[in-house]
């Protein structure tokens, strides 16, 4: 239980920080307190403590970067007849790649902001970490821009973006959900967030998103998602209807509530069509190039 | 018969020994043996000074030599020929006595040719004997050479060249070397598909195979005859029934003496190959299937003894039915029955073994769906599927294919099965697949192709007229209340019956493709060629 603890305490100290990072910072320090006499053994309190921090917060992001943290760490040769020497290499590479996603959001940032150009007129959803450090460095570009958000209810999380936007002197607006359709003629472009990218190149992310997305491909606007690598997951929905279950509504609800159809899910999908680029760690990719790269990471 | 009298005529420059065994080898060939070495080296040399003849044909300077050639000729060639000649005297001896007498093209030609031979003999003798000198001579007649060396030559598979005349006499020469029977294509053919064939199943090109066929195996002429007649089909049930001819074509085979297996039974296996492709043009799937039984067959060591290296070609061949086909169908349903969830409508067309494989899995996992089978004519093949899973006790509807948009409100998700998988991400699947896809997409459908990665092949195809199949035009002809009205089709001149095998689904209209490596999109095809490429 201490586990969830310090996933929690870590979220507390450092609220900029991805949920992803502090699972990860959180399995790192799981494995370093492990008392498993096994390699397998190991794996398995990874794998319990990974459901276990699911459990706790339920986002596509901590699921996807439990597994990729594991397939890190153990795609390596673990030969070594001694466990603690082959737990000092995991324990190596677990700092490697923690290392490497701290670094990612700040890449993101750098690849992105170039596609602002001077005047432009952005509309983004809801509250996104990514999309705030984008801005920022569109900004110390001397860049001249203005931001629409919307309100996206019910956590009123868009109202959270406006102020961190308000603070870096950047002209930010917020707008009704409903008014998206409304404000589409305005804006030159829209950026969001994500919180996992599926192997068909789409992504899924705060409810509202695929609105948006529908709403800019009508009018004909470039609809982009910066995203870091750990994000990528191993689903494949169809439709709306075919996203798990255990993503679209907060852990404290799966356990609590019986008849999940009262319930209003938390995250929508954006299907690839609908998406113009996707900004990562990776590189700018094309929707379909996110199935090239899933297939890189994880076989 | 041109043919073998330009033979013929060429022999006339060698002695009469020579012709004698020329003879033979032409009364050896109508008699169906297989031609020894020997004998084949022969004709190869006779063919090969035959197209050179052709190829050199230089201008008006040489010509008056010709004529007088000709002249000196013409009236010794019936006299040479009638006693060289035993095997087929009336023809030839008619052939001959009409080039004396059209004298003009044809004996000119060849006179010519001879002509130009043996001026190049003279040539290049003297160039053997001066070389300095013969040097500029010989180069004269190699910049001939190296200009068509050097253009980059786009061979196009003969198979949907059939409206160009050349292609078609390469093909007659290649299959008359091979001893493999030319089929002849049959019926008023659509424009728009003039360059592919169109065979009839009343002529099965087995008929013109003498019996016993000493040069193709039984188990090669029955599988032929099973493929033109339509007995086997479907992508996966041919390929397992080629590997499992070839099997018994490897079990069969004994090296001859001085040859290596690894080398001679490749080149025992190239009839076989064309003589299939004649009674049914090869899918995508049984042609990965040869290129990895060519591949293990030269990859045999040659220290291997004879019955070791067959034991092991019958183990690779069982091997990869099972991993590519049987194992791989296991994991696509594990995956495919992720994506069926319970209350959903699924509509199938036609029959793919694939498919309804997934369907019979899924309902004894205790999912709740039910199917509706899309079919067509004229072979409602989606008759057999739908006895399948009605077997299996799966709820199920029938729809012919016009009925398709009617039905659509109602479908949750629409499986399909593939022939194959273009390296551009479109599918080619069975006629009337697109459309599917195509009214799917427009009510918002999900669409899920399920293929086995060895039908993935790195052809580039974006419409359906390119590389196509056209079934027996009779097929399309039914009786109904006793009337059959397109009885005498082929008499209405302006009148032409297609009957189409194929389609391309282009990878807009697909959302998902459930091979054995997991659910991909359409796009990520060559990823998948690559990385297989990579493991190879």
């Amino acid at each position: 239980m201490e586990l969830v603890e310090y996933f929690r305490a870590q979220i507390r100290e450092d609220p900029d920080v991805a949920s992803a990072v502090a699972a990860i910072r959180s399995l790192l320090e799981f494995l370093k307190r492990d008392q498993s006499e096994t390699i397998l053994g190991l794996r398995e309190n990874m794998t319990k403590a990974i459901h276990r921090l699911e459990e706790t917060d339920s986002s596509v992001a901590v699921s996807s970067g439990g597994e990729l943290f594991l397939r890190f760490i153990s795609l390596t040769s673990l030969e070594h007849p001694d466990l603690s020497q082959c737990k000092n290499v995991m324990i190596e590479r677990g700092e490697l790649f923690l290392k490497k996603i701290s670094l990612s959001r700040g890449k993101v940032g750098k690849l992105c902001h170039t596609f602002i150009k001077d005047g432009a007129k952005i509309l983004t959803h809801s509250s996104s970490r990514v999309v705030l450090k984008v801005l920022e460095n569109a900004a110390a570009d001397n860049k001249r821009f203005t931001v629409y958000v919307t309100e996206s209810q019910p956590d009123s999380a868009g109202k959270h973006m406006a102020q961190k936007l308000g603070k870096l002197n950047i002209p930010v607006m917020v707008v009704l959900d409903a008014a998206v359709g409304y404000i589409m003629e305005k804006v030159d472009l829209v950026i969001v967030g994500a919180e996992g990218v599926v192997e068909s190149g789409g992504v899924i992310n705060k409810i509202g998103t695929y609105q948006m997305a529908v709403c800019s491909k009508a009018h004909n606007k470039p609809f982009y998602v910066v995203s870091e690598s750990f994000k990528f997951v191993r689903l494949y929905p169809l439709n709306q209807q075919d996203v798990p279950d255990r993503f679209k509504y907060k852990a404290d609800i799966l356990k609590t509530v019986k008849d999940l159809n009262q319930e209003h899910p938390m995250i929508d999908y954006t299907p690839p069509s609908l998406i113009t680029l996707l900004f990562t760690d990776l590189g700018v990719l094309t929707p379909s190039a996110v199935s090239d790269e899933l297939i890189k990471l994880y076989l | 018969m041109a043919d073998s009298d330009g033979r013929q005529v060429v022999s006339i420059n060698h002695s009469t020994e020579e012709d004698v065994k020329l003879q033979e080898v032409v009364q050896a060939k109508c008699e169906g043996k297989e031609l020894t070495k020997e004998e084949k080296q022969r004709l190869r040399k006779e063919k090969k000074q035959h197209k050179k003849n052709k190829k050199d044909d230089r201008g008006p300077p040489e010509k008056e030599k010709e004529k007088e050639k000709a002249s000196v000729l013409a009236p010794s060639k019936p006299a040479t020929q009638s006693p060289a000649h035993k095997a087929a005297p009336v023809p030839v001896n008619a052939s001959a006595s009409e080039s004396p007498v059209a004298a003009e093209k044809p004996a000119k030609s060849k006179a010519e040719q001879r002509a130009e031979r043996r001026a190049r003999q003279d040539t290049e003798r003297a160039s053997k004997q001066g070389k300095k000198e013969g040097g500029q001579q010989s180069a004269s007649s190699k910049p001939k050479a190296t200009p068509n060396e050097l253009q980059p030559v786009k061979r196009l598979p003969e198979h949907i060249q059939v409206d160009d005349p050349a292609a078609l006499k390469k093909l007659a020469k290649k299959l008359e070397r091979q001893q493999v029977p030319l089929r002849s294509d049959y019926g008023y053919k659509v424009s728009l598909f003039s360059h592919l064939h169109q065979y009839s199943r009343k002529n099965p090109p087995t008929q013109q195979i003498s019996i016993p066929a000493t040069v193709i195996h039984p188990s090669i002429v029955r599988l032929g005859l099973q493929y033109s007649q339509g007995i086997i089909a479907g992508s996966n049930a041919r390929s397992v029934a080629l590997l499992h001819a070839f099997k018994q074509v490897i079990q069969d085979y004994s090296t001859p003496p001085n040859e290596e297996l690894s080398r001679d039974l490749v080149n025992k296996l190239s009839p076989y190959i064309s003589f299939l492709s004649q009674c049914r043009p090869l899918s995508a799937s049984m042609g990965n299937a040869i290129k990895y039984i060519k591949k293990e067959i030269s990859n045999i060591p040659s220290q291997c003894k004879e019955e070791e290296a067959k034991r092991r070609l019958q183990e690779c061949i069982d091997s990869y039915i099972n991993e590519k086909i049987i194992l791989a169908s296991e994991a696509i349903s594990k995956y495919a029955i992720e994506k069926i969830s319970d209350g959903d409508v699924i509509l199938v067309y036609g029959c793919s073994s694939l498919v309804n494989h997934i369907l019979c899995e899924a309902f004894e996992k205790q999912r709740k769906f039910r199917v509706i089978v899309v079919d067509s004519r004229p072979r409602l093949e989606g008759r057999e599927a739908l006895r399948r899973l009605v077997k299996k006790g799966i709820r199920c509807t029938y729809v012919l294919i016009s009925a398709l948009s009617y039905i659509l409100p109602e479908v949750s998700k629409v499986f399909l099965g593939a022939h194959a998988l273009l390296a551009n991400g479109y599918v080619m699947s069975r006629v009337g697949t697109s459309q599917i896809a195509l009214v799917a997409k427009a009510y918002n459908v999900p669409v899920l192709v399920c293929c086995e990665t060895y039908k993935f092949c790195e052809r580039v195809q974006t419409d359906s007229f390119e590389s196509n199949e056209l079934d027996d035009p009779d097929d399309l002809i039914v009786t109904r209340n006793g009337k059959t009205h397109l009885e005498n089709w082929q008499t209405v001149k302006s009148l032409g019956l297609l009957n189409l095998v194929y389609d391309v689904t282009p990878p807009d209209f697909v959302d998902l493709v459930i091979t054995d490596l997991g659910m991909i999109p359409c796009t990520s095809v060559p990823v998948v060629l690559r990385v297989k490429n990579v493991d190879q």
